[in-house]
């Protein structure tokens, strides 16, 4: 962990390049080395948190909650690395190769719920240490706002905040300072840093709740 | 070992663990207003042995749910957009060749007898004669399948940003419907290369040209396109190349990612705008030329 990776987690060479990794079996044709597939950076949000140093309070064995899982990309390697991973996707076509990212491991479970309806899925989902949210939604600091029931108290919400998905002509940087200002209603922002070049227009935010 | 917690039970609360059906529906259709300790509930409650087989079966019953939902929603959605088209170009040409034999017929019954779907519903609020009430039938008949193709019009509008944002964005939702449904589904059309979505919807001209009697296709349906239609003629097949293009894209955003990308609508318009601008600059030349 001195590296601040989780468990589960290394930088390892492919190709000659240092680039993040996990075990587990591959799901969008990454490089493989024995049982270490590549993490691809420049396709995951979180990959390029992880590989740009941020704090993200990930130890690897914990429970966690993947709002916006897609095709299963990224939380295929949290899950590969974490515990029980909880992965909701609303839109059906993604779902399905999310299916298949999920079908070999036996630690996550797929959902096909709307972020936005917690009480949809509170009834499988168990509390966790880590939130990790990717949707392309307008309110998605509301949405962290209502899945705020599934973190524990000293637990870390994993935020990239998609500035198109709120408005598509404004400044991205006003775009997150309105996102922040309403995320800070319920949690307390720990760190934000802008994802360019390979997300362009996106902040990572990790944050952690606030108890009053 | 009745749930006393507030939020309630979870999702195996009353459900054999052998019962797939009963969990699916439960993951599917259950609620509650928090989240609990549900593995160590699970095994409390004698539901599961222990928390690894909790999750074992967890596992099982959410791949289950997930894999039926996402059945029930590509089944319904798609097909249904496909018949939904079809059936709106259905009532279109059988209101079109309807109308021609009303207006053939109520010219030699009526002195100010016009043409199309139009004179048909002027024709069909009449108060008609004996002699003219099979004709005026007919045109009311026309004016039904018309009114049934524009709801069917307006059910594309819904459904079509539901099913492909992207493509509906890009192509209006009744030409991404159409799309969508000459290729057989929106995953066929995901795979398909621009070069073909091009030209899909204009099968008989392509296959005379790649016999070797015809000059090849410029476009198919996505002639219907503004940024097509509203091109020189001499400049549409280049419109036409590029719209596929984005409209290719635009198919696999939406089916392998779902996800909106609201960036190509601009790439598309600044792609069309640089098409247009080449002739508004061949004509100014021109012009120029002639002054000199």
């Amino acid at each position: 962990m001195s590296d601040g990776l989780p468990d589960g987690v290394e930088r390892r060479p492919f190709d000659g390049r240092e680039r993040l990794a996990t075990r587990g079996s591959p799901v969008y044709g990454e490089p493989t080395d024995g049982d270490w597939r590549a993490w691809d950076a420049s396709r995951s949000k979180l990959g390029a948190m992880l590989s740009r140093g941020l704090d993200t309070g990930l130890t690897g064995g914990e429970p966690v909650l993947y709002l916006g899982a897609a095709a299963g990309t990224t939380v295929s390697h949290v899950a590969d690395f974490a515990g029980p991973t909880y992965a909701v996707e609303f839109a059906p076509r993604p779902t399905r190769d999310l299916l298949d990212a999920a079908a070999p491991r036996s630690n996550l479970f797929p959902l096909l719920k709307d972020a936005r309806e917690p009480a949809s899925y509170a009834h499988v989902v168990e509390p966790v240490d880590a939130i990790v949210q990717d949707v392309a939604t307008r309110g998605q600091a509301e949405v962290a706002l209502r899945n705020r029931r599934f973190l524990a108290d000293d637990g870390r919400l994993l935020l990239a905040v998609k500035a198109r998905s709120e408005d598509v002509v404004a400044d991205p940087g006003d775009v997150f300072e309105r996102v922040l200002e309403d995320l800070r209603s319920g949690y307390e922002v720990l760190a934000t840093e802008r994802l360019t070049p390979t997300h362009e227009d996106h902040l990572a935010v990790v944050a952690t709740p606030r108890t009053e | 070992m009745d749930g006393t917690a507030p939020s309630g039970e979870g999702w195996f609360g009353g459900i054999d663990r052998d019962d797939e059906a009963a969990a699916t529906a439960a993951i599917h259709d259950g609620t509650a207003d928090a989240p609990d300790d549900w593995p160590s509930r699970a095994v409390e409650s004698g539901f599961a042995a222990d928390e690894n087989d909790y999750y074992e079966i967890l596992h099982d019953a959410t791949m289950a749910a997930t894999r039926a939902a996402v059945q029930e929603h590509g089944r319904s959605d798609v097909q249904q957009l496909q018949r939904v088209v079809r059936a709106m170009d259905d009532c279109e040409r059988v209101a079109n060749e309807l109308a021609e034999r009303v207006a053939e017929w109520a010219a030699t019954l009526f002195g100010d007898a016009g043409t199309g779907v139009d004179y048909c519903l002027g024709l069909a609020e009449r108060d008609p004669d004996p002699e003219q009430r099979r004709v005026v039938e007919l045109a009311r008949r026309v004016r039904d399948l018309d009114d049934e193709a524009t709801a069917l019009r307006r059910s594309i509008e819904r459904t079509a940003p539901e099913v492909a944002p992207n493509l509906a964005a890009l192509a209006g939702p009744v030409l991404a419907a159409r799309l969508v449904s000459l290729a057989g589904g929106l995953e066929t059309l995901a795979r398909k290369p621009s070069g073909t979505v091009q030209v899909l919807g204009a099968e008989e001209a392509l296959f005379a040209h790649l016999r070797g009697h015809a000059p090849s296709p410029k476009h198919g349906v996505i002639y219907t396109h503004e940024a097509v239609r509203n091109t020189h003629p001499e400049d549409r097949g280049s419109a036409a190349r590029a719209l596929a293009g984005k409209l290719a894209i635009a198919a696999r955003a939406d089916h392998y990612t779902g996800e909106r990308r609201p960036e190509l609508d601009e790439q598309l318009r600044e792609r069309v705008a640089t098409i247009r601008a080449r002739r508004d600059d061949a004509d100014e030349g021109a012009e120029g030329g002639a002054d000199r």
